[in-house]
């Protein structure tokens, strides 16, 4: 059924088709009209679940540790310093095992307050063990919530949607919101390999000395590893029921491109405006969005890059004493070929600052023009 | 005054879910508490453990001491995660079992007490239970929000003792609403299997509060734990008693109260004490005894 809402609606309609069973999530803009639409759906009796109405986003995940453990199907959505708040339980969650889904607004951090778009928030995570994908429509919001049930499912590892405040969150748009049974045929029930049970009672997340410690994360790593498969199988099994599908990038007019922009998130559309006009006026760009953040899908982002002359990265976040984040992991993946692209860092859109097409027309030209340097970032737009 | 652990013979032959191989101090207040509250609240229980010493008491992976499912948290979390396994038991048609927080003063007093409020406000249907050793006891003594007035510990050195009354988590728990609060010791063991029953049967939440000696943290000979422990309600310091649906009762009225000097004195972290501390503390306690024999009077026949 085809319908017009707003990004966090498309959440709100993600959990309930994956029947999710607890949420745990405390308030924060621009999350909130996720958690009001998901209280109603539990009122109404739309969705059967739990709603556990906590006191702040460290126990809204927390909460989900034990349902969770119990062998419940469970999620929670926050933003920026929510996020930030559950750092600690977010390693936690990932050396439990436990297959949690999290919808993130993507939101500045403070101080100076901001509640405009911006990934410095889930970036800075990058590292606490959650599969991560970033979205760039509501529909794919919507897709992502339940193929990301079945990706930390299969693996026992937990995955974070990640989208962007407003541009997503607040923005209606068309979204194609699927039949229940669809949705059941793609998403069988959850079935953890081992839970909370008193007739067989184990202990879960106990002491672990230096003899097994290593090996129990390499466990993790290993099975980090296994997903790029089992991702790429949930894609075709997505594309086999609802008809559309997603991978682990996204490139667009990418053939014969001189300069390749890469992007994640809603500045992909105004980029996707950009090549288009550019490639009109016979300049050569491409394009490509990262969709899979987390595992990182080195062997993609280098057949996608490594023959291309010029690569620009344009992040949404800046982080102190390195740059922008996505440059700096495009760079790594490509360190080892021998040949790869000159790559350049631009830094647009923090804290919600509107970016255009004539902006990455702007960055791209600068690019081409031979002035931009590869060591410092481009700060395009940035006020003397 | 009785200086024996007694125990009834029908509640220390109930079926036994603590194993051998605890790696606890000797004389550890808390692995007995362990112990005696899975008398009191059998098979179908499960434990919720934060950062405390039974983090490491219970054994290291792949060994556990309980037969019973444990799900270790992190250190401020013991509350909200035992609502989680509750919500999702729940679910799947697992009401009768009890999900039980075991934590630490400091997960308790201090960093978890953040959660237990927020589950407690929701009347979260948990039994939540701090063996309360009176420290950061698992990380070398260190003082917590329950660290007793005058005590030493390695952050109230000599010369630095505690100046503070300790927190009073009771009426703090009590100003939630919630359906029952106690406290209980293991110098008083069928008391305190009896409250553990009890609060199994109490839909809400419930919150016991056990003081739990501990010889390295008190400086006291690892055979003396029972013995502080009773010492510690014949002087009123930590009275037994509990509160069901606002109706306050004593379950340990001492004969005479003992003068809390001597159970002070019991112990060495006290050692450094002067008379005139102790005299504080002496009136202290003797407010806290008045003010709860009154809520006792106060409360008469409200149930």
């Amino acid at each position: 059924m085809r319908q017009v809402i707003k990004g966090n609606h498309a959440v709100s309609h993600g959990v309930r088709l994956s029947r999710v069973e607890v949420i745990s999530a405390y308030p924060i803009t621009p999350q909130t009209t996720i958690v009001e639409e998901l209280s109603e759906m539990c009122a109404s009796g739309a969705l059967d679940a739990k709603f556990i109405k906590v006191e702040s986003e460290h126990s809204a995940l927390a909460a989900l540790i034990g349902s969770a453990s119990a062998g419940a199907r469970s999620f929670t959505a926050t933003s920026s310093q929510g996020l930030l708040l559950m750092h600690e339980v977010l390693h936690w969650v990932c050396g439990a095992r436990l297959p949690i889904v999290l919808a993130n607004v993507n939101r500045a951090v403070g101080p100076g307050w901001n509640i405009w778009a911006e990934q410095t928030d889930s970036v800075s995570q990058r590292d606490t063990g959650w599969i991560q994908i970033y979205c760039e429509s509501n529909q794919e919001v919507l897709d992502s919530i339940i193929m990301a049930y079945k990706l930390a499912e299969r693996l026992m590892l937990p995955v974070m949607v990640a989208y962007d405040a407003f541009f997503l969150s607040h923005t209606s748009e068309v979204v194609d919101i699927p039949e229940q049974g669809e949705v059941d045929a793609f998403l069988p029930p959850y079935e953890p390999p081992y839970k909370i049970d008193v007739d067989n009672p184990k202990m879960l997340g106990g002491m672990i000395g230096p003899d097994l410690y290593y090996e129990e994360r390499y466990l993790i790593y290993r099975d980090f590893m296994k997903a790029m498969e089992v991702y790429k199988e949930i894609c075709e099994d997505f594309q086999g029921i609802f008809g559309r599908t997603y991978g682990f990038v996204e490139t667009y007019r990418i053939e014969g491109a001189e300069l390749v922009l890469v992007t994640a998130g809603t500045l992909t559309s105004v980029a996707r405006i950009a090549v288009d006009k550019a490639r009109q006026a016979g300049i050569p760009l491409g394009l490509m969005k990262v969709r899979l953040f987390r595992p990182v899908p080195l062997n993609v982002w280098r057949q996608t890059l490594g023959n291309v002359p010029k690569v620009v990265v344009i992040d949404r976040n800046l982080v102190g004493g390195l740059g922008g984040v996505f440059a700096s992991e495009i760079r790594s993946a490509l360190y080892e070929l021998d040949k790869r692209p000159v790559i350049y860092s631009a830094i647009a859109g923090l804290g919600g600052r509107d970016v255009t097409p004539r902006d990455i027309r702007g960055i791209a030209d600068y690019v081409l023009s031979g002035q931009a340097q590869t060591d410092i970032p481009i700060f395009w737009g940035l006020k003397e | 005054m009785q200086r024996r652990f007694n125990i009834s013979k029908e509640i220390w032959t109930r079926e036994e879910l603590v194993q051998p191989g605890m790696l606890s101090c000797q004389g550890c207040g808390a692995s007995l508490a362990m112990k005696l509250a899975l008398k009191g609240l059998g098979k179908r229980t499960v434990v919720v453990i934060p950062a405390c010493c039974w983090s490491i008491i219970i054994g290291v992976y792949p060994y556990s001491a309980l037969q019973v499912p444990v799900v270790h948290v992190p250190f401020e979390t013991a509350a909200v995660v035992a609502s989680g396994i509750k919500a999702a038991l729940g679910l799947k048609g697992d009401t009768d079992i009890t999900v039980m927080a075991w934590a630490g003063d400091g997960g308790t007093f201090d960093i978890g007490l953040q959660s237990l409020s927020g589950a407690a406000e929701r009347n979260e249907d948990i039994l939540y239970v701090c063996y309360d050793n009176e420290a950061y006891m698992n990380t070398g003594i260190q003082r917590s929000s329950a660290t007793p007035i005058g005590a030493w510990t390695t952050t109230t050195p000599e010369g630095s003792l505690k100046e503070e009354p300790k927190k009073d988590m009771e009426h703090i728990m009590l100003a939630h609403g919630v359906p029952y609060v106690a406290t209980a010791s293991v110098a008083y063991p069928d008391d305190l299997v009896h409250k553990f029953e009890k609060a199994k049967g109490i839909k809400g939440t419930k919150f016991i509060h056990l003081l739990s000696p501990c010889p390295p943290g008190w400086r006291i000979d690892s055979a003396k734990s029972i013995q502080v422990a009773r010492m510690a309600s014949q002087c009123g310091i930590f009275p037994i008693y509990e509160v069901e649906e606002g109706v306050v009762k004593v379950n340990v009225v001492p004969k005479e109260r003992m003068p809390v000097s001597k159970y002070l004195k019991a112990q060495g972290r006290f050692r450094q004490m002067s008379e005139e501390m102790i005299e504080k503390v002496q009136k202290l306690v003797d407010k806290q005894w008045e003010d709860l024999l009154n809520r006792t009077e106060r409360t008469k026949g409200l149930g």
